[in-house]
């Protein structure tokens, strides 16, 4: 406590009866409870929340399958298994720019501690963390997320892959912020 | 006391010769046991003082909502005084340090976090101190991230008192204090929130710096929250330190004096309620503790009382400590990452529209132009970096005491082996020397004042 605050005489005879004053106060003092599941508390926007697999603006995924998010993880939530692109007339297509792509994409938030390592991760922006926390459920299946729960909904402009790189573009392109949606 | 009984009356047959209904056949019986399944217990400490040589042993906890989570006591009565108490550990053991070894360093941040929950960020910052050390970049951190991270600790050491205090006055059955003491609280988790991402548990600190710079607004927001928070702090004192009815609960309790802590490595509020002003912030300064002016309060009583005065105390030191950092970082708009890109964490973090993530930039850079970026950010998640063989001990002042951690390394990317010294084990060992001779009751106001918190003491 500061100098400047010490006691005088009278609070401190009123010292011991000093709580009192303090509860007496409180009544007419906002009442700081949050009424939860009514009205949701907005986070921070830096909260760690459920994860999402991004799109390039033409709709492509921009996860390239480089499982340095499942390295990265400390514990072991998260199973990606990469598959390689096919451009080829009649194969089964293209998901992502570049050579590879994110096949099977999985997190079991049974596991997932929200430290957000894997996000510090991805090398493409591919996976970010949103501010969606409730995440409570009854069964173990369901909280293990695959990749169609977690891709973000396409946006106007996206069309859904598989589909071809934008016109004249190289991969690289996409990583310079070259692509816009539509351009297809 | 009654939920926490486990001895009492029992349909024990007088002519029955074995009276130990849980020996099994043919095992020695250790005397007559008593089964309380409600009743007053005063028949039941009649019934037992009727035969003077049975003594009553009973389990408070693991379970006991008084005992701080699972710490679990055996305790020897004699009516109502204690003759012999033993704490019980265990009940909470997680296997962190043994997990450590099979992560790369970094990711040993997240673990250590969650071991002390309540000062999580003092546990990562022992950690990190003692990987820089071995690393030998403990000059390089830049001033920035350690600045940082006196913020960080100094909030996290007021949240951990604030929980010491609240929980401490809950079980005394205040629960004024406890509604108090988290509503101040909470103000400073928004912050954590704000800065971290996360309310508890944060993996923010990493060695070589910060994870991520403090987002635009938080200098605010800590300005905004200080003299609220000091109100807040004021109205704790008003309602305990004179309070007649706590006094009579507390002083005099739980007491342990300067040399029973000195024999028993005992550290923190409590060595200091014992008149030895020891203070690593002040005795060894680490993360440049020695540029901020605050000062090391000690009382003589040695009871749980002097233990709460200091803690309220020492919450308002800290935030002293808070205004110095946030003045010294408004003009120190530095790196918060070691430059060394072989150890510097790769990460760039930005919030977007799509939530947080490697900010474009990054992407850009190690994506688009730099094939060199690249391969360090591949290597540093995949395999992360190496450290030099060789052992350190750093420790860091935490609320509780000495908070210290041995780093072992044999040259690899992971620990050899992570041991910490957690300053609740350590004090945790004071309850038999603090509570025997004492009332059933003082046991709960000295175990509270000890601030143990079961996932630090078994880790
Ligand atoms: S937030 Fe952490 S635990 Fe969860 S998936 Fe990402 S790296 Fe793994
Ligand atoms: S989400 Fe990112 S880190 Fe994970 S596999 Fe896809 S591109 Fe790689």
């Amino acid at each position: 406590m500061a100098e400047k605050d010490k006691p005088g005489f009278f609070s401190e005879m009123f010292a011991p009866v000093g709580g009192f004053g303090v509860t007496f106060a409180t009544m007419f003092k906002k009442v700081k409870t949050e009424e939860y599941p009514e009205v949701k508390r907005p986070t921070q926007p830096r909260f760690h929340g459920r994860h999402q697999l991004n799109r390039h603006p033409d709709g492509l995924e921009k996860c390239v399958g480089c499982e340095l998010c499942a390295w990265a993880c400390p514990a072991d939530a998260i199973f990606v298994e990469g598959a390689d692109n096919d451009d080829t007339p009649g194969g089964t297509g293209r998901f992502s720019p570049g050579e590879r792509f994110g096949r099977i994409y999985q997190i079991n938030y049974l596991r997932c501690i929200f430290c957000g390592l894997c996000i510090e991760a991805c090398p493409t922006r591919a996976l970010t963390m949103t501010n969606f926390y409730e995440l409570a459920d009854d069964s173990r299946a369901d909280l293990i997320f695959t990749k169609e729960q977690l891709l973000a909904p396409l946006q106007a402009g996206m069309d859904a892959p598989p589909h071809a790189m934008a016109d004249g573009m190289q991969e690289r392109d996409y990583y310079l912020g070259k692509v816009e949606g539509g351009s297809r | 006391m009654s939920e926490s009984t486990v001895f009492s009356e029992a349909e024990v047959d007088e002519t029955d010769e074995r009276v130990d209904v849980y020996a099994a056949s043919g095992e020695e019986e250790s005397g007559r046991v008593f089964n309380a399944v409600g009743g007053d217990w005063d028949d039941i400490v009649g019934e037992v003082g009727s035969r003077p040589e049975e003594r009553i042993v009973v389990n408070m906890g693991p379970q006991h909502p008084s005992t701080h989570g699972v710490l679990r006591l055996i305790l020897e009565l004699e009516g109502e005084t204690i003759t012999e108490a033993r704490a019980g550990i265990g009940y909470l053991h997680t296997g962190i340090e043994k997990n450590m070894e099979f992560r790369t360093w970094v990711q040993g941040v997240t673990f250590c976090t969650r071991m002390d929950y309540v000062m999580p960020l003092f546990t990562e910052t022992a950690y990190c101190l003692a990987v820089e050390k071995l690393l030998g970049i403990t000059d390089q951190i830049p001033e920035r991230a350690s600045a940082i991270r006196v913020l960080m600790m100094e909030l996290n050491r007021i949240t951990s008192h604030l929980v010491c205090m609240g929980t401490g006055g809950m079980e005394m059955g205040a629960t004024t204090v406890m509604t108090v003491g988290f509503r101040e609280r909470e103000r400073i988790l928004s912050v954590f929130e704000m800065i971290s991402g996360l309310r508890m548990n944060h993996a923010y600190i990493r060695p070589g710096g910060v994870a991520q710079d403090l987002p635009a607004g938080a200098i605010q927001a800590i300005r905004e929250m200080i003299p609220l928070l000091r109100q807040g702090f004021h109205e704790l004192e008003l309602l305990m330190l004179e309070n007649p009815i706590l006094k009579g609960r507390m002083v005099g309790v739980g007491h342990l004096d300067l040399t029973g802590c000195m024999a028993l490595g005992v550290t923190g509020p409590m060595l200091r309620s014992a008149g030895y002003p020891l203070d690593l912030r002040k005795d060894q300064p680490y993360c440049g503790y020695e540029k901020y002016d605050f000062e090391v309060l000690t009382r003589t009583g040695a009871d749980a009382y002097d233990r709460l005065w200091l803690r309220v105390k020492e919450m308002f030191e800290s935030l002293k400590i808070v205004e110095q950092v946030i003045d010294e970082l408004q003009n120190n708009p530095g790196p918060v990452m070691v430059e060394d890109k072989k150890i510097a964490w790769p990460a760039q973090l930005a919030v977007g529209p799509d939530g947080m993530g490697n900010s474009l930039a990054h992407i850009k850079e190690i994506m688009g132009t730099s094939m060199e970026s690249l391969i360090h950010h591949f290597k540093l998640v995949t395999e992360g970096f190496r450290v030099p063989a060789g052992q350190a001990y750093v420790a860091v002042e935490s609320p509780k005491g000495e908070l210290g951690c041995h780093a072992v390394s044999d040259g690899g990317t992971r620990p050899h082996r992570v041991h910490f010294r957690e300053p609740s084990f350590n004090n945790l060992q004071a309850v038999a020397a603090m509570c025997e001779g004492a009332q059933v009751a003082d046991v709960i106001v000295a175990v509270a004042s000890i601030d143990p918190v079961m996932g630090g003491v078994d880790r």
